[in-house]
């Protein structure tokens, strides 16, 4: 009776989910982008601790600061990294391109992989470079091709020879990243503006033994370049990345916010439909209440009807959301590297569905089973 | 000793609301209805019949009074249990049939016996008894928007039958059909009343369909009054 009931107005039954598939499509897909802000966050080691100038990151570190950070207790190895922010070609062309000590770089980051092969030709290159694979399919990069950035930071043109081509370790390892040396970046910087910017580092990481020791490391850290004209800030690399989407939390609370409001619309929607499916079956209730149904009965009639439209449409929101979310993820994959639906978001989809599913019923089951017998018969005369 | 009313009513009054403005309906009905016995209810439009029979059916409630059917005081039932006692003890024959335009004539027919704890062979042996009552067993798979004005009154009919109620109440049971199949209607109403001994209580405006019942109760401004002819069977409560 529910399933008869629930297709009795095909068009409308038909729109109604369709809005619901919609809706809750939507709200995966914004759980994705949401997803997509933190994956830093994800990939992040528990044990690799990231320094930087206390002040903020747009300041850098001197390079001397290296070896007393490895000295510390408990650092098992240090490696540290520039931001370059070049323009590959047009400024549309965005991936994140870091200068590394790149022996050391890809020990702490061992998810960073690459062929022995490769491995052996980016560290005996100077000007070589390596890239993820997802940048290099994106812009149909190749090894042995020869590279040129923009500088902004470091203005002029930089010319580099690819290397390697990167995959990552976990699925959560971000593939568009672009590394190159440090000290060509350093002699470079050397040769064109002179000594005062070099030797300058923007974050140094370390790898720590034990993981639980490493608020004792980042303090020791911090304590050796206090009261210096460059004081550092050490933290964990989880909390170096969500500092980073705290700078943009206002934007995440944003997409936050709409993937919520989308689910408040289509409840709307649904209640709507729900209430009208109710009014116009009053007599129906009413002779079922004749009959010896009991109020419970109908409400259950209402709440498996809403439950079945609602459900329905989660589950085919939940399968349609890997499809359009790889075809999304494809199309953006240049400002967004990761977008992989994470496994929690199916599941909040469902929940979405479910709590949909009772809310928009709850008013009309209400009605239903308190339906007047006598007037709902006179309903139909 | 004669046998129980299967229905007594005893000064029973009813109001309805219209606005601030209270409407009395049923002046202090007092009479009672033999069991076995097959009555129309006539009377104009607004006249309080209707109101009569859903007090009767335990679908309404008495503003005072007694409404006491096969033996229950149906002003002193909680909703709960009128629901229950709705289910065992009648039998509803509505003016537009009431069938839940998403079942079969045979789905409908089973609807109150799913109240009941009948095992689902039991309750198929039921319902096509019933439908083969009313002449639909061909017919058990067809939904209402499939049959006549007629057929889907004789699915109402088995419906109102398949629990084996005491007491079938009708409201303008043939206000909607053709006069071939009013007539149909009125002979299965009259074989149910004489075969299985069920107590019809029917309201009607068509006195061809009054005709059909043993006796005839009028209703006018919430009073009753009946036909001389027919004193044996509804009678005053008290002068029985």
């Amino acid at each position: 009776m529910v399933w008869r009931n629930a297709w009795r107005h095909k068009l409308r039954s038909a729109l109604t989910l369709l809005g619901l598939v919609v809706a809750l499509l939507a709200f995966g897909l914004l759980l994705t982008v949401v997803d997509a802000w933190y994956q830093g966050v994800n990939a992040s080691s528990d044990k690799r601790l990231v320094t930087r100038h206390k002040v903020s990151l747009v300041f850098t570190l001197p390079q001397n600061y290296l070896g007393k950070i490895r000295a510390v207790d408990g650092v098992r190895l240090t490696t540290y990294e520039n931001w370059f922010g070049g323009i590959y070609k047009e400024p549309k062309n965005f991936f994140p391109q870091f200068a590394v000590d790149a022996r050391t770089y890809l020990q702490v980051y061992p998810e960073f992989r690459l062929t022995d092969a490769e491995r052996d030709a980016f560290l005996r290159d100077r000007k070589g470079a390596i890239v993820g694979r997802r940048t290099a399919e994106n812009y149909g990069l190749k090894v042995g091709d020869n590279i040129t950035l923009k500088g902004t930071i470091f203005p002029g043109e930089w010319n580099f020879v690819l290397r390697g081509i990167y995959s990552g370790g976990r699925e959560s390892t971000d593939e568009s990243l672009f590394f190159f040396h440090w000290e060509y970046l350093d002699e470079t910087v050397r040769q064109r503006y002179g000594g005062r910017r070099t030797a300058q580092i923007g974050l140094f990481v370390s790898e720590v033994e034990d993981a639980d020791d490493i608020a004792r490391i980042a303090q020791t850290i911090d304590a050796q370049f206090a009261n210096s004209h460059a004081e550092t800030r050490s933290e964990t690399e989880k909390s170096f990345q969500l500092g980073f989407v705290a700078m943009s939390e206002a934007l995440v609370a944003a997409i936050r916010a709409v993937s919520y409001l989308v689910i408040l619309i289509i409840l709307a929607v649904m209640a709507n439909t729900m209430a009208m499916t109710a009014r116009e079956r009053r007599a129906e209730y009413a002779t079922l209440r004749a009959l010896g149904f009991a109020p419970p009965f109908l409400a259950a009639l209402i709440f498996a009807e809403s439950l079945l439209l609602a459900l329905a449409g989660g589950v085919l929101a939940v399968v349609l959301t890997y499809p359009v979310a790889a075809f999304f993820g494809a199309a953006v994959s240049k400002f967004i590297p990761h977008f992989v639906v994470g496994p929690q978001t199916p599941l909040l989809q469902m929940a979405a569905a479910l709590a949909v599913g009772l809310l928009a019923a709850f008013i009309p089951a209400w009605r239903a089973a308190r339906v007047n017998i006598v007037s709902g018969l006179r309903a139909v005369a | 000793m004669s046998e129980a009313p299967a229905v007594r009513l005893v000064e029973v009054h009813k109001a309805y609301r219209r606005g601030a403005q209270r409407v009395p309906v049923l002046a202090g009905i007092t009479f009672d209805i033999a069991a076995g016995e097959f009555l129309a209810l006539m009377g104009p439009s607004g006249s309080g019949k209707s109101t009569l029979l859903n007090l009767i059916a335990g679908i309404d409630q008495a503003d005072s009074g007694d409404v006491i059917v096969a033996g229950e005081n149906l002003a002193r039932l909680p909703e709960r249990l009128l629901a229950d006692w709705r289910a065992t003890h009648v039998g509803f024959i509505f003016q537009f049939y009431n069938l839940m335009p998403v079942l079969t004539a045979y789905e409908n027919v089973q609807l109150p016996l799913l109240l009941t704890d009948l095992p689902r062979r039991e309750r198929r042996a039921h319902v096509e008894h019933a439908l083969s009552l009313v002449g639909l067993a061909d017919r058990m798979s067809h939904y209402p928007n499939e049959l006549s004005g007629g057929q889907q009154q004789r699915v109402a009919i088995a419906r109102a039958l398949i629990t084996d109620p005491p007491l079938i109440v009708a409201d303008e049971p043939t206000g909607d059909l053709d006069r071939e199949s009013a007539a149909d209607v009125l002979h299965m109403m009259q074989a149910l009343n004489r075969e299985l001994g069920k107590t019809i209580i029917m309201v009607t405006h068509d006195q061809r369909a009054a005709d059909h019942a043993h006796s005839i109760m009028r209703l006018d401004k919430g009073v009753l009054w009946s036909n001389p002819d027919d004193a044996a069977a509804v009678q005053p409560a008290g002068q029985g």
